[in-house]
């Protein structure tokens, strides 16, 4: 047992210095967050109308404002796997894989590096799929730093700035950290490689390891044209108070029950089963959408990771979203004013929440519908092939655009390295 | 929300035993085996170290099962490994252990307590070394496990807050139905109709034993209806008393018209003059030049509120489907043959369309599993059936009826024209010169929006009169024996004098001997009046 602390520590005394510098890298990008955050604010005050506009934020045309240059990756990194698995196109982690479609056929794409402000890596991580149709991270480490060495050996454009106008979508459960299971994530950290870089990511939870300063966070993959067609009258009353369906308790996985979603969602089952306003439970129904566009509130629990595909189907069927997650960061948050749309419940609230929901007054929920109802707010949140002005494609290049332009620190001095890499565990630096 | 994968990882890194428990009880230390594996370079020694104690882990798991392979395991190195940890990092575990138990109220399982309390360090699924790696390295940031200073989050196993009475509370309860109609009113307000048109309905009625029973029905569907309405009530035989309050109590504005003849007994008289009563309130209309959908609810069908939204939409003339309850009145079934019942029509009259949308014909009720077996007169018990198209399944802009009114399609015929010299009205129809220009309503006759229904008392049916009982009815079975299973419990006899009085003050009688034994009021009450 005394070997095993002592090959621990050295790997927690790396994990800190990793951390501080991280920190240490971090304080200009936190100003320019910052800065993004005041102003964006800002914005949404002035210019939100009654009628129910988002924030002007979102109509934002990014065209014209950046310019992305694609690396061209062997097929190995992205179209073989999709063709291996074309199950990746449906699951809720597909966006990488459109975000790619879409940056090749977009208008901000230019084909000449030098005039690029950001460079885009497509490679397909969460592509890895067990017989159930999970996606496993155990690769994607390896997976990721081939590509980043592949590309740097191939364009000066990597070392020229250690990755600090790249940006890569990582889709999975915790972002860059690549693991499903939150402890090992938090341990691995975001990969080293990708410690400069901007990463687009579903995942988001203040003060988290894996979330990154300067993260655009972005909504899961949640496929448009099933949603579209399940779509009923708007007029059809909104007849169910609180809805929800899913897991409660995770027995495959959690038998004890308390680990699943730190208790908040068998904590909602045992204080609402018997509640006739609380429609929950884990069976799916087959008119799950059509039901959710006749509930006012929608339930958007956390489970093993805070973001979940819910919170874009509440906002395209028009049902007020209840999020239950402490301290998540929601997607494009700097341009979409969650607070007002949505009701947010603390993890400990839960058993008070059927009187935090009767308690709103009426006004505040029928201004949260009518923020609902406009048109901007849902089409932000969806990803249609083929891409639509203000879609979710465009306001991640919208959250691009605003990064820009890249202060001078982030192009390297001669000799000056930001990083490691020969970071992380080895099983990452195995070739791939 | 990955967790499943374990076993499956387990299958592909190890060639340990495929046994689901063994699989999961060795999926911790092999979890540590991963971590350990990526820490830094390994020795060989190590590793045949970590595969051994694996070994163990299975063996131990055969025998005990995955949860009490996990207490072994903690119970043989955890003690140990608390003793070698740094005191602050063992004492900081046991503290976050206990502020996750206090915020307790109740958990599913005791048994997860007593976990918690003296495990401290062993809560989370992932086994021991990696998880004491997890403290140690938390503890070196000096944060929660989630990593970050600020951070209250807290990965592990949390309580399972309940409150101590989780069931709803009826004030909140009504205050979400009223948050829920507020919503419902601002949709329809959105989406519903823009402008909503007052709703004329037209009810010709007469005197007879279910007058009461079909009039309360359609008053309460009434009385549900979103929009302005008037309820115009063509009462044949002259207006009554028990009609007039009837109406007067409803709350909805009424126009109560009395019609001079009274009903006859016949089925085929009263539809007859039930059209000219309608014809007669049509008339009502356009001399008082009342703006609105005239709706034709007979007193006996039954209405949806989609009903009424849907009328609505109608520009001059519309036509909905009619769903149309032709039932028998006895208890055997029409004798149909199987290949009757399939060719058989659905029993509903309405517009058709084609294919474009326009309307192409009308859906009749077939009538021939009925052939020779219909009611003649009003109280046999009999099928009634309907006339070829039914008043019901109608609607009109009123202003079709006003003799001038702005945009009055030339289709139209003149009100006055119709009727006039004791032609029988079959359908509306016969308003129109052109009946092609009906517009179908609910999607195209696709929704059945309402039903028609006759239902009338049997001729020889005896109900009392107004609906009160008077004189009291005649005890049918003597108190001794009531018809109901005897029970053994017994009133005392002072509180069965208390039930007969109130129930005597209840029906007002003078005389306390006759006790009613058939009301309503004491059949759900197995103690009665036994004594």
């Amino acid at each position: 047992m005394t070997r095993a602390r002592v090959v621990w520590r050295p790997t927690a005394v790396l994990l800190l210095a990793v951390a501080s510098l991280s920190c240490v890298l971090s304080p200009p990008r936190v100003s320019a967050a910052a800065g993004a955050e005041v102003a964006g604010g800002v914005a949404r005050r002035n210019t939100e109308r009654i009628a129910g506009s988002a924030g002007d934020v979102l109509e934002d045309n990014p065209i014209g404002r950046l310019k992305v240059y694609i690396y061209d990756l062997p097929s190995k990194y992205n179209k073989r796997i999709v063709t291996k698995d074309p199950r990746c196109l449906h699951h809720m982690f597909a966006a990488e894989i459109f975000m790619h479609r879409f940056l090749l056929s977009s208008a901000v794409r230019t084909l000449n590096p030098e005039e690029a402000d950001w460079f885009y890596t497509p490679v397909y991580t969460t592509c890895d799929l067990t017989p159930a149709g999970l996606p496993l991270p155990f690769k994607s480490p390896r997976m990721m730093r081939s590509a980043i060495q592949f590309i740097s050996n191939k364009w000066p454009f990597w070392n020229r700035t250690d990755g600090a106008d790249h940006f890569f979508v990582v889709p999975h459960d915790f972002g860059a950290c690549f693991h499903y299971q939150e402890e090992k994530a938090t341990e691995r950290g975001i990969l080293p490689m990708l410690r400069r870089a901007t990463l687009v990511q579903t995942f988001g939870q203040k003060n988290h390891v894996c979330l990154k300063e300067g993260s655009i966070i972005i909504p899961p993959y949640a496929p448009p044209q099933k949603m579209q067609a399940h779509l009923v009258p708007p007029e059809t009353p909104r007849s169910i108070f609180v809805y929800f369906r899913g897991l409660f308790y995770d027995n495959g996985n959690d038998p004890e029950g308390g680990y699943y979603a730190r208790g908040a969602r068998a904590s909602l089952w045992e204080n609402f089963k018997n509640n006739p306003l609380f429609d929950i439970s884990k069976d799916h129904p087959i008119t799950y959408y059509e039901d959710m566009q006749r509930a006012v509130f929608c339930l958007c629990p956390l489970g093993w990771a805070p973001w979940s595909p819910r919170l874009v189907e509440a906002v395209v069927f028009g049902c007020i979203p209840v999020i239950i997650a402490d301290d998540i960061v929601l997607p494009f948050a700097d341009a979409i004013p969650w607070e007002e749309i949505g009701v947010f419940v603390d993890e400990e609230d839960v058993p008070k929440l059927d009187s935090i929901l009767t308690s709103i007054p009426i006004e505040n929920i029928l201004r949260k519908q009518r923020l609902l109802a406009n048109p901007s707010m849902k089409k932000a949140m969806l990803f249609p092939q083929p891409a639509q002005p203000r879609d979710a494609f465009h306001q991640i290049l919208n959250g691009l655009a605003r990064k820009l332009p890249h202060m001078q620190s982030v192009y390297l001095q001669p000799r000056e390295k930001h990083l490691n890499w020969t970071a992380g565990p080895a099983g990452d630096l195995k070739p791939w | 929300m990955m967790k499943s994968l374990l076993p499956q990882s387990q299958l592909r890194r190890s060639a340990a035993a495929a046994a689901r428990s063994s699989g999961g009880g060795a999926a911790g230390a092999d979890g540590a085996m991963a971590d350990g594996g990526g820490a830094g370079p390994r020795a060989p020694a190590s590793s045949t170290f970590w595969f051994l104690l694996h070994a163990l882990f299975c063996l131990i798991s055969v025998f005990l099962g995955f949860r009490f392979s996990r207490l072994l395991f903690f119970l043989l190195f955890s003690t140990t490994a608390l003793y070698h940890s740094t005191t602050s990092s063992s004492s900081a575990a046991v503290l976050r252990a206990t502020t996750t138990t206090t915020t307790t109220t109740t958990t599913t399982t005791t048994t997860t307590n007593t976990f918690m309390l003296s495990f401290a360090a062993a809560n989370n699924p992932p086994s021991g070394p990696a998880n004491r790696t997890a403290l140690e390295a938390a503890d070196n940031k000096g944060a929660a496990a989630s990593g970050n200073p600020q951070s209250h989050v807290v990965v592990g196993r949390h309580g399972i807050r309940i409150r101590p009475w989780p069931h709803p509370d009826p004030v909140e309860v009504m205050r979400a139905h009223r948050i829920m109609e507020r919503v419902q009113e601002e949709q329809r307000r959105w989406y519903g109709v823009k402008e909503p048109r007052q709703v004329l309905v037209v009810t010709p009625t007469y005197s007879r034993a279910f007058q009461a029973l079909h009039l309360t029905g359609l008053l309460h569907s009434l009385r549900n209806v979103p929009y302005p309405l008037t309820w115009i009530v063509v009462e044949a035989g002259g207006t009554t008393n028990a009609t007039a309050s009837m109406l007067a109590r409803s709350g909805l504005t009424f126009v109560h018209i009395p019609f001079p003849d009274r009903m006859p007994h016949d089925w085929a008289d009263r539809h007859a003059t039930e059209n000219r009563m309608r014809l007669h309130a049509l008339r009502v209309i356009r001399e008082r030049k009342m703006d609105g959908v005239v709706v034709f609810a007979d007193d006996s069908n039954v209405h949806s509120m989609e009903l009424f939204d849907e009328v609505q939409k109608v520009q001059w003339m519309g036509a909905v489907s009619v769903g149309i309850l032709a039932h028998t009145g006895r208890a055997d079934q029409l004798r149909l043959s199987e290949e009757d019942k399939q060719n058989m029509p659905l029993p509903v009259q309405g517009p058709a369309c084609n294919s474009s949308g326009h309307l192409a014909g009308w859906h009749t009720f077939n009538s021939l599993p009925f052939s020779g077996k219909t009611a003649t007169v009003v109280g046999e018990a009999a099928p009634v059936l309907p006339r070829g198209l039914e008043w019901a399944g109608f609607v009109l802009n009123s202003r079709m009826l006003w003799k001038e009114a702005d945009g009055k399609p030339d289709w139209v015929k003149d009100l006055d024209a119709v009727g006039e010299n004791g032609e029988e009205i079959e359908n509306p129809l016969t308003l129109l010169n052109d009946p092609s220009s009906v517009e179908p309503l609910g999607n195209c006759g696709k929704k059945v929006l309402l039903w028609w229904l006759r239902v009338e008392a049997r001729a020889d049916s005896k109900f009392p009169q107004g609906w009160v009982i008077e004189p009291p009815l005649e005890v049918v079975v003597p108190a001794k024996r009531t018809p109901w299973p005897e029970t053994t419990t017994e009133l005392p006899s002072e509180l069965l004098d208390d039930k007969q009085e109130q129930e005597d003050r209840r029906l007002s009688r003078a005389n306390k001997s006759s006790r009613p034994r058939g009301t309503t009021k004491r059949k759900g009450d197995p103690q009665g009046q036994d004594n």
